[in-house]
């Protein structure tokens, strides 16, 4: 991804990813997890519980669909800092890939999630009285294909999450190099 | 180093720990949606690409004639006075597409009524007047122990189920009829209905039928073909519309409104919201109702769950059955 960013693109030009990308970062990181988390515990359970979490996984899903995709316009123009020059060009590889991926799981989830439940023919509700046109036609197959899309990317996503993690306290605290504070803020 | 390393595996292992508990994995005894949906299964196994219960019905369209006078209780478009498109199934309590109509003691009615607001209310109704538990879990005990079909163990349920020896004596007596068209179908579980003033209200809805119940004895029944109900009703259509009144009973101060078991007094105010009119059947195969999951939590602005706890339990087992039905499209019909 850091290669579509201009030279002179404010976040390579400072060292750091701008406010309102780590902001964005911030936002959406607590919000993924949440949703992760959410969708595991409301497919696992009959009680209430399974209402209320079923009623906060659809609208916060889709907010963060429009999140990424500012997220999206805001990296494209704002950039990326350089990873440190000492960084193995295989790890730096690794980052800019898992970073494309991750960005591509941001948008597809909710995506598919929406499709999934227009193929099934439910309204896509966000709250009482809103619901979301529907994006696909019903099908049966279509949304046995997107259910499992859905759920298995969900644990490609989690799994991605949890490396992303470590990659970045092992930044943090064995190579500290500057790296988590380039989305973390405060002194490298 | 070591000590850097130690904190982030910990780290990683503890969410990844916290992801398995909250997905259940490590709390074999909780109530799962799955386990809800396999306790339904014969001994041979689920009729795969169909229901895994109520899973003999046939579909009918008609509409939904409000008469507006539900608006007292809803705010909810579909009881401002019009005629709102339904689609429905007519089905009976069973995990087999195949059984035959005469073992239907349960009979059900499924709608979905569509507003032009984009919103829709969909309710699955039954023929018995009361639920046969409490809750979910004692409904979830129940059928393992139908299924593992020890009689004494049924019975000492029943004994500690005073509701399910209720249902049992229900089973025996109340009068079958041959026909769909002419069953009362009850929703059972409360929900609150909202006013334009804001206000709520706790109810349950039913549907009466127009046409008068004719008693018919269940040995005759037998007789009949093994779809006699699905026969009946499709001729019945043909030459007239079958139509229900629904009939939404208000709770009173202190009525067990989280207990489907457990009826209303008789004597609480009722509105009559209009008539619901079926005017085509069609057979499930390619029929407008095979792929709709009548989950009654899909409710207009208006409506919303109450403490019942089976709206949520149901949401969610529904929501399987139709998740592994729709997996198995290609069998469906193949048993
Ligand atoms: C960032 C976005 C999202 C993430 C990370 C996410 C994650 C998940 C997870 C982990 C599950 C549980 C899968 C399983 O264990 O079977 C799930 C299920 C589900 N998600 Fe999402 N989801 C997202 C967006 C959405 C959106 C936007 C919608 C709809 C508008 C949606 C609708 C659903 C539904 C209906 C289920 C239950 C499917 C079923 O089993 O019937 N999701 N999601
Ligand atoms: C759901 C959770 C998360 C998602 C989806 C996510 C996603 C991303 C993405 C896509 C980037 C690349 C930014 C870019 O180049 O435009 C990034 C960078 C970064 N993330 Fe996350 N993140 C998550 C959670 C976390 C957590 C929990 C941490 C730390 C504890 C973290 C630390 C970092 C750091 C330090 C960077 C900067 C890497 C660099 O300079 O190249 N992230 N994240
Ligand atoms: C926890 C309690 C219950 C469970 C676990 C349960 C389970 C199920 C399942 C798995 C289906 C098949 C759904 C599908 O594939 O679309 C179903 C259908 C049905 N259930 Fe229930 N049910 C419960 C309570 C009730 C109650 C209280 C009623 C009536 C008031 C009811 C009436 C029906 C009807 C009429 C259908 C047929 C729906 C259709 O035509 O698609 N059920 N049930």
């Amino acid at each position: 991804m850091s290669a579509i960013a201009e030279p002179n693109a404010v976040s390579v030009a400072t060292g750091r990813f701008t406010p309102l990308q780590r902001l964005l970062h911030w936002l959406m990181a607590i919000g993924i997890l949440s949703m992760l988390f959410i969708g595991v515990g409301m497919v696992s359970t009959v009680s209430q519980a399974h209402l209320t979490l079923v009623s906060i996984h659809k609208p916060l899903g889709i907010a963060l669909l429009l999140l990424v995709i500012l997220r999206v316009g805001v990296r494209l123009s704002r950039g990326a800092p350089a990873l440190p020059a000492d960084l193995p060009e295989p790890m730096k590889l690794a980052a800019r890939l898992s970073h494309v991926v991750l960005y591509a799981l941001m948008i597809a989830m909710p995506l598919i999630g929406w499709a999934m439940l227009s193929a099934a023919d439910y309204p896509v509700t966000l709250w009482s009285g809103f619901n979301l046109p529907p994006i696909v036609s019903p099908s049966r197959e279509l949304h046995a294909a997107l259910w499992n899309a859905h759920r298995t990317l969900a644990f490609v996503l989690f799994a991605l999450v949890l490396l992303h993690l470590a990659a970045a306290l092992f930044h943090a605290l064995v190579r500290r190099d500057g790296v988590f504070q380039q989305m973390a803020g405060g002194r490298s | 180093m070591l000590v850097s390393l130690a904190a982030i595996a910990l780290v990683v292992g503890g969410s990844a720990a916290a992801f398995a508990y909250t997905a259940g994995w490590l709390s074999p005894g909780r109530l799962t949606p799955d386990k809800v949906v396999d306790a339904f299964a014969p001994p041979g196994g689920p009729a795969l690409g169909h229901r895994r219960n109520h899973a003999k019905g046939i579909c009918f369209t008609g509409f939904f004639e409000a008469n507006g006078a539900g608006a007292e209780l809803s705010r909810a478009k579909v009881f401002e006075a019009g005629r709102y498109p339904i689609v429905g199934r007519f089905n009976f309590g069973t995990p087999d597409p195949h059984a035959p109509d005469a073992s239907a003691r349960v009979r059900g009615f499924s709608v979905r009524i569509q507003t032009p607001d984009g919103q829709e209310w969909r309710s699955a109704m039954i023929s018995a007047p009361f639920f046969p538990v409490s809750t979910p879990q004692d409904f979830y005990q129940l059928l393992k122990l139908l299924a593992a079909k020890d009689p004494e163990q049924v019975k000492a349920f029943a004994g500690a189920h005073p509701r399910f020896a209720a249902f049992g004596a229900w089973t025996k007596s109340a009068p079958w009829t041959g026909s769909y068209a002419e069953e009362r179908y009850n929703g059972l579980n409360s929900f609150i209905f909202t006013d334009a003033g804001g206000k709520d209200h706790a109810v349950r809805w039913s549907l009466i039928p127009e046409a008068t119940p004719t008693p018919a004895p269940a040995e005759e029944l037998a007789k009949r073909g093994p779809d006699f109900l699905e026969q009946e009703i499709a001729q019945r259509i043909a030459a007239a519309p079958a139509r229900w009144k629904l009939v939404v009973t208000v709770a009173g101060p202190g009525d067990p409104a989280a207990d489907p078991s457990q009826p209303w007094p008789e004597g609480r105010r009722t509105v009559e919201a209009g008539t619901l009119v079926a005017d085509k059947v069609e057979q499930e195969v390619d029929g407008p109702c095979r792929d709709v999951n009548f989950d009654p939590t899909v409710l207009p602005d208006g409506i919303r769950t109450s403490d019942d706890p089976f709206p949520a339990a149901r949401s969610a087992a529904y929501a399987v059955s139709f998740d592994r039905r729709t997996a198995e499209a290609k069998n469906y019909g193949a048993q």
